[in-house]
């Protein structure tokens, strides 16, 4: 069992620990509908984390998610409301702003050998600015259509229904996880996270890839966005300010190193709906104000990152007791050299 | 890089300062009027002072995590967390030298924390902080029962709104701590053992710097200088507000140490040229605002700002322009 299995152990092992708490102290937890819901209301966070899941196996890191996410949602409310153009127009642009946006990033990160972090820090600026430009209030959308795709939904009995959104996040998970399992561009990412100079020099295109890495990122977080319309049926240049960190927050609890070469998409996934559980619990608690998951989060965040820690060592045993015999063979030399 | 004529270190940061001051005053002719109003000084570049300081003591500590090879992204939280705990004790009754105390203590152990993760457990700064920075703002809501925290104390909101010899507080706190921090780094060992850990933290660690003491000074120092920036938000508002103290301001910080020549890539470390970048980015903003611009073009004009030193900094761009300096030099 490598340690990344067993990090994932862990993340399903807590996942469920908090769905049968939540379940002892609100027994209707349950039901369908609730977890219909859970889906719903963390699909736009899911699709962000699964972006981020891809870049921090990359060993990089796409601080501008937030901000995209707010910029797509804002660009759609603009384009429908006051502009009058057909929703599925506007998600085509929406979707190929953000995927040119991440990929300017990644070129930007692969040629000035800049660090991920402050690049994409200056693309959430960005984003975050034009949004601004765009619009300072919210704006509705009032489109029938748009009505109608939140009412799309497959009837899950019980009176719970997986709505689109939570059907498009679950479809994006599988297709990302085949995506690195069985793609050569997988293959690269883990690569280039594992160790940059080996992968270049073992002739992955580490320029391409990274481009596609975040424009992957970015075509996420733009559809992350359009999930974010459907949910709020509206634009605000203020949503999802600090939602980045959520999805990190996701991806590591997920079990994906920080450091890259490691990690799923399946975990970030359960990730993400640990950190929807918190926030329902607080939600159905009433009493408990939003520090309570903040500190939750943290302390989730420290737990699992102490777990890889572990866990990553031990499952690099083998590379331990090749140092340790390393170590144990030059001492042998050294002391057979002594007596002459 | 020791060419023949490649510039000082401090000449580029203190150039874009320059630059950004010129343009201010083109767009504001009494830019740097200064008028004595009550004892007090008035005027633009007072405000671009005063505005500044809680950044330029983010990024005083900042600068030598950075220095390492490290980041610390729970400044803004550790403000909020020190803030909390000074207006709490202050609403207890506490004399505002308790006050103080307290919440310089609350940005030690939170400094200690960081840094116990990074220089012990061995966690990417950036992970280890990520931590307190998601955490940070709970613990500072639990210590102010999620409520906004208001105290009655003239001699605490000094620190923030009082003068000495009409200088008004918090530029002397800053200057104070600027220039402590360079003498402790520039007459002792410790700023070249600092530099040298960001260069290369093995090879330092192989000629017998103890690596770890260092770093764990570095992140208690940041947090230490962050709650010393969240005492004097919190006095110039006479309340700790968990929310939104500090928010963000992390990222304002690294890019002030960025603006002061600090490589993110560690190695280099100025206390002084820190306060430039902090003036730099505070006068821009102050400039934005003067200009009647709206606010958020700031967030464009930082993220221009960002790249065009990612682009200056660029090592691709470095080595050619390394190359060609030697090339004139041979010919």
């Amino acid at each position: 069992m490598t340690g990344q299995n067993r990090t994932l152990l862990v993340t399903i092992v807590v996942l469920a620990a908090l769905f049968a708490f939540c379940a002892w102290q609100f027994p209707f937890v349950l039901s369908a509908r609730v977890i219909g819901n859970l889906l719903t209301d963390n699909a736009f966070l899911g699709m962000l984390a699964i972006g981020m899941t891809v870049v921090i196996i990359s060993g990089g890191i796409d601080l501008s998610v937030g901000s995209v996410l707010a910029f797509s949602a804002v660009l759609l409310s603009v384009l429908i409301t006051k502009r009058g153009v057909d929703p599925t127009f506007a998600f085509v642009i929406v979707l190929g702003i953000g995927t040119a946006f991440g990929a300017l990033q990644g070129a930007a990160v692969h040629v000035l050998r800049a660090p991920a972090f402050i690049v994409t820090v200056a693309g959430m600026f960005l984003a975050r600015g034009v949004c601004f430009l765009l619009t300072e209030d919210s704006i509705p959308i009032s489109s029938s259509a748009y009505q109608r795709l939140t009412d799309v939904g497959l009837p899950l009995g019980g009176g719970g229904h997986v709505t689109l959104s939570a059907l498009i996040l679950l479809a994006s998970v599988a297709l990302t996880a085949e995506l690195l399992r069985r793609t050569r561009f997988g293959a690269n990412v883990y690569a280039l996270g594992g160790d940059r100079r080996a992968a270049e020099l073992m002739g992955v295109p580490a320029g391409a890839t990274t481009a596609c890495i975040y424009a992957f990122s970015g075509f996420m977080a733009a559809a992350g966005g359009i999930l974010y319309s459907l949910y709020t049926q509206s634009g605000y240049p203020l949503a999802g300010v600090g939602l980045e960190l959520d999805a990190i927050a996701a991806t590591i609890i997920g079990g994906t190193l920080l450091a890259g070469g490691y990690g799923s998409v399946w975990g970030t996934a359960l990730g993400v709906l640990i950190l929807g559980l918190i926030q329902l619990y607080i939600t159905l608690e009433g009493t408990l104000s939003s520090w309570v998951a903040k500190i939750a989060t943290g302390a989730l965040l420290l737990f699992f990152i102490g777990a890889q820690k572990l866990f990553s060592q031990s499952s690099f045993g083998p590379r331990l007791f090749a140092r340790l015999s390393v170590r144990g063979g030059l001492n042998h030399a050294l002391s057979t050299e002594q007596p002459q | 890089m020791k060419t023949g004529d490649a510039l000082p270190r401090w000449a580029p940061p203190v150039a874009a300062m320059a630059l950004v001051l010129l343009i201010d005053t083109v767009l504001f002719p009494s830019f740097f009027q200064i008028r004595l109003v009550d004892g007090r000084p008035t005027g633009s570049l007072v405000d671009v002072l005063i505005r500044g300081m809680p950044v330029a003591l983010l990024a005083l500590g900042m600068a030598g995590v950075i220095a390492t090879r490290g980041i610390d992204l729970s400044v803004g939280a550790v403000m909020a967390i020190a803030g909390a705990v000074a207006a709490n004790a202050l609403a207890g009754g506490a004399p505002w030298t308790t006050a103080v105390l307290c919440a310089l203590a609350a940005g030690l152990a939170c400094g200690l924390w960081n840094g116990m993760l990074v220089a012990f457990l061995k966690l990417q700064p950036i992970v280890a902080t990520l931590v307190l920075m998601v955490a940070g703002r709970g613990i500072a809501q639990l210590v102010t029962g999620g409520q906004i925290t208001t105290f009655d104390d003239a001699s605490f909101a000094a620190l923030a709104g009082g003068t000495i010899f009409a200088i008004p507080a918090p530029i002397l706190i800053v200057a104070v701590a600027a220039l402590l921090l360079t003498l402790l780094v520039r007459f002792t060992a410790l700023g070249l053992m600092v530099e040298a850990i960001g260069v290369n933290p093995r090879a330092a660690e192989l000629v017998g710097i103890n690596t770890r003491s260092i770093i764990l000074a570095v992140y208690a120092l940041s947090g230490v200088t962050a709650a010393l920036a969240g005492i004097i938000a919190t006095a110039d508002i006479r309340g700790a507000d968990a929310n939104n103290a500090g928010l963000w301001l992390e990222l304002d910080a690294i890019l002030v140490v960025v603006l002061g020549g600090g490589s993110l890539l560690g190695g280099r470390l100025s206390y002084g040229l820190t306060l430039v970048g902090a003036i730099t980015l505070q006068a821009i903003k102050t400039g934005i605002l003067l200009a009647g611009l709206p606010p958020q073009m700031g967030l464009i004009l930082m993220a221009v700002m960002v790249s065009v030193l990612l682009v200056v900094q660029a090592p691709a761009l470095q080595q050619r322009l390394h190359r060609r300096t030697l090339r004139k030099a041979a010919s």
